[in-house]
């Protein structure tokens, strides 16, 4: 086990130096300097910011140079704000964190309650309207979706409230977040729960008498939970796209608004530097998610 | 025939002590009774067999008859609507300042006065945008460019994760070990971020002006695909080693290599007929989800071009005036929710027509 985590931990640090490698290199790629800016400044001025800045340096330097940095929490200077994206980051994370914290809650549990439905129900009524709403809220784009919500409930009807930093209200833009994520989770849980009932310790149970509900929560429920774990990490990821445009739909000023700002408006050190944060986010998530998968479920052989 | 029978055609004298069964009793059946024995269903090649399951399955059936209909719509339409996607609209060669954010089925002032003179002209089905063009022409080019964009990336993955995967599986040992060690590393790296990265970064770097074929294309369309080719590719090339593994280790196989089958048969007999299914379907799949991503980045400002529409960009601006005009969102959503729903849903019907796992 401890030979996994080890392998499993290299192999996370390795692809988030990877994903360093390729936002430096990439970035660096794109023609113009941070100071061609609307002013010409005169030679002297210009070598000696790019001093300041280390870009008089070859690229590999300024990428050891610009890791060490990130290792320190140093993420630079916006070319736009001026302001340190480690600070602006950190700040507006808050926000996101707590938006997707509520979508990740709102997905597992109203996809396995719905997907456990599903499965009890089979080619029942419930599961035909489950299964439809699925299919209907994979096929429904975040943005789509999320923007018909404020349209709907926002703006027409008037239920609930729009978004401001004084009164969040979090209602719309969560259920918009969780739609595909709950969609997937529903489709999961019904699959691994009819592989679970059709299981030879369910009859078992069933023969010697154990009540119904027992057999569903005791012996079906737990084991066809063991495959929701492997998504955990994966909708880490969808949830944290995905509150890219949610975050704009709503007017949320958490980090995936902040980081499509930023790519309108061309901040070079910014995108690296949100690409880099939530890289890391989505890498951790799934490095924990696998190392947790391993833990719960004895059948799963160690390579 | 029968009146020259041969001496050896006759049937032998039998002696009356004999035990053996009289052959005179009996008559030699004639062609229509042999046929009648023929109890054997026609034989069904793989394909037609799918086919006909597909075509039970009233979902699939349903989603390809929108499909049909949608691709026959992006065909037809722009030939039959005398506006283009770009055009603002314009009344007897004057440009017409007022026809702009016009509610479907309805005419701005001077179009009103050119009918009333006698002159024709064709309704504007969905309205027009908040530049004066004609929406519905905008939302079917937007059709056509997302299908489009959502098709060849689909081919990109297939053509891209087919010929690694089979290398790989094919060849095994160390490079198939070094090569899958590559698709890891891809496949863990965080997907959407590295094609907001890819599509912010191409886009600044790609310069196509000399080669005008792909110029009319756009910058941004072909770094949209040059990221679907460097990304996506990885979950095709998994699966089809894994298939190309898995197949080649069955017992048929052996026994097919045992009764001396040639490798060119063995592909073609078992290996194609197992895997080519899961291929099909897994690039089927890829479509919405190409669809997807294309119209995810638009929202976020990384699509297609500017006056050419597509159905991201064409729900993203409609944002703006959502409050006035919510018809603007609701056309490319449900045309987007549509086109990823058909797919998905052909893709699940696929599976289960020709998954040969699946077959009772």
């Amino acid at each position: 086990m401890a030979k996994y985590i080890v392998k499993r931990v290299l192999l996370a640090i390795a692809t988030l130096f990877i994903v360093c490698g390729i936002t430096f290199f990439s970035m660096n790629a794109i023609p113009g300097g941070p100071f061609d800016g609307e002013k010409a400044i005169s030679p002297e001025v210009r070598a000696v910011l790019e001093q300041r800045f280390n870009l008089d340096k070859p690229l590999p330097e300024q990428f050891v140079l610009y890791l060490n940095n990130l290792l320190h929490g140093d993420f630079g200077v916006s070319t736009k704000t001026g302001r340190d994206i480690g600070t602006t980051i950190f700040s507006s994370f808050g926000v996101s964190a707590r938006l997707g914290g509520q979508a990740i809650v709102v997905a597992v549990i109203f996809g396995v309650v719905l997907g456990s439905i599903a499965a009890l129900n089979r080619n029942g009524l419930f599961d035909r309207l489950i299964i439809f709403l699925s299919t209907l809220f994979t096929s429904l784009p975040s943005f789509v979706f999320g923007t018909l919500l404020l349209l709907v409930f926002c703006i027409n009807l008037k239920w609930v409230p729009s978004w401001s930093p004084e009164s969040p209200n979090y209602i719309l833009p969560v259920i918009a977040l969780s739609a595909s994520p709950m969609a997937y989770i529903i489709r999961l849980t019904k699959t691994s729960m009819l592989d679970a009932l059709g299981q030879d310790y369910v009859r078992t149970a069933r023969a010697k008498g154990v009540a119904h509900w027992k057999v569903i929560f005791k012996h079906t429920l737990r084991n066809a939970l063991i495959p929701v774990i492997t998504y955990v990490g994966p909708m880490t990821a969808s949830i944290l796209t995905g509150s890219l445009v949610v975050e704009r739909i709503f007017t949320i000023g958490g980090l995936g608004a902040k980081f499509v700002e930023c790519i309108t408006n061309r901040d070079y050190p910014m995108i690296m530097g949100t690409t880099i944060f939530l890289a890391t986010l989505m890498i951790t998530m799934n490095l924990i998610t696998d190392i947790v998968y391993k833990l719960v479920d004895p059948r799963i052989k160690l390579d | 025939m029968n009146n020259e029978m041969k001496d050896i055609d006759q049937m032998p004298k039998k002696s009356p002590l004999s035990f053996q069964i009289d052959l005179q009793k009996f008559e030699k059946a004639t062609d229509e009774e042999k046929r009648q024995q023929e109890v054997m269903s026609e034989s069904v090649s793989f394909f037609k067999d799918g086919m006909r399951k597909l075509m039970k399955n009233p979902l699939a059936v349903g989603s390809i008859i929108a499909l049909i209909a949608i691709v026959l719509m992006i065909i037809i339409v722009p030939h039959v609507v005398p506006y283009g996607y770009s055009d603002i609209i314009s009344v007897n060669g004057k440009r017409d300042k007022a026809a702009k954010n016009m509610a479907p089925f309805t005419w701005s002032e001077m179009e009103q006065a050119y009918i009333d003179e006698g002159g024709e002209l064709f309704p504007h089905i969905m309205g027009t945008d908040e530049m004066g063009r004609d929406y519905f022409v905008r939302v079917v080019y937007g059709t056509r460019v997302s299908l489009v964009v959502g098709i060849f990336a689909a081919l990109l993955v297939l053509l891209i994760g087919v010929v690694y995967g089979s290398i790989s599986g094919y060849l095994g040992g160390k490079v198939d070990l070094i090569m899958m060690r590559i698709v890891d590393i891809i496949y863990s790296l965080p997907d959407m971020l590295m094609v907001v990265l890819l599509s912010v970064v191409l886009r600044e770097v790609l310069n196509v002006d000399q080669f005008p074929f792909l110029r009319k294309i756009g910058v941004n369309m072909i770094s949209l695909f040059m990221v679907f080719g460097l990304l996506y590719w990885t979950g095709m090339a998994r699966m089809v080693r894994g298939q190309i593994l898995t197949i080649k280790s069955n017992d048929y196989v052996m026994a097919a290599k045992v009764s001396g089958a040639k490798a060119g048969r063995i592909i073609r007999k078992h290996i194609l007929p197992n895997s080519i299914s899961v291929i099909i379907i897994t690039a089927a799949l890829q479509v919405p989800s190409a669809i997807f991503t294309e119209s995810f980045l638009s929202f976020i400002g990384l699509g297609v071009q500017a006056p050419m529409p597509s159905l991201g960009s064409l729900a993203n601006a409609a944002r703006a005036g959502i409050t006035q005009y919510s018809y603007k969102l609701i056309f490319p959503a449900l045309m987007i929710c549509l086109i990823t729903l058909s797919c998905n849903l052909l893709g699940d019907g696929l599976r289960d027509a020709f998954d040969p796992k699946l077959r009772r």
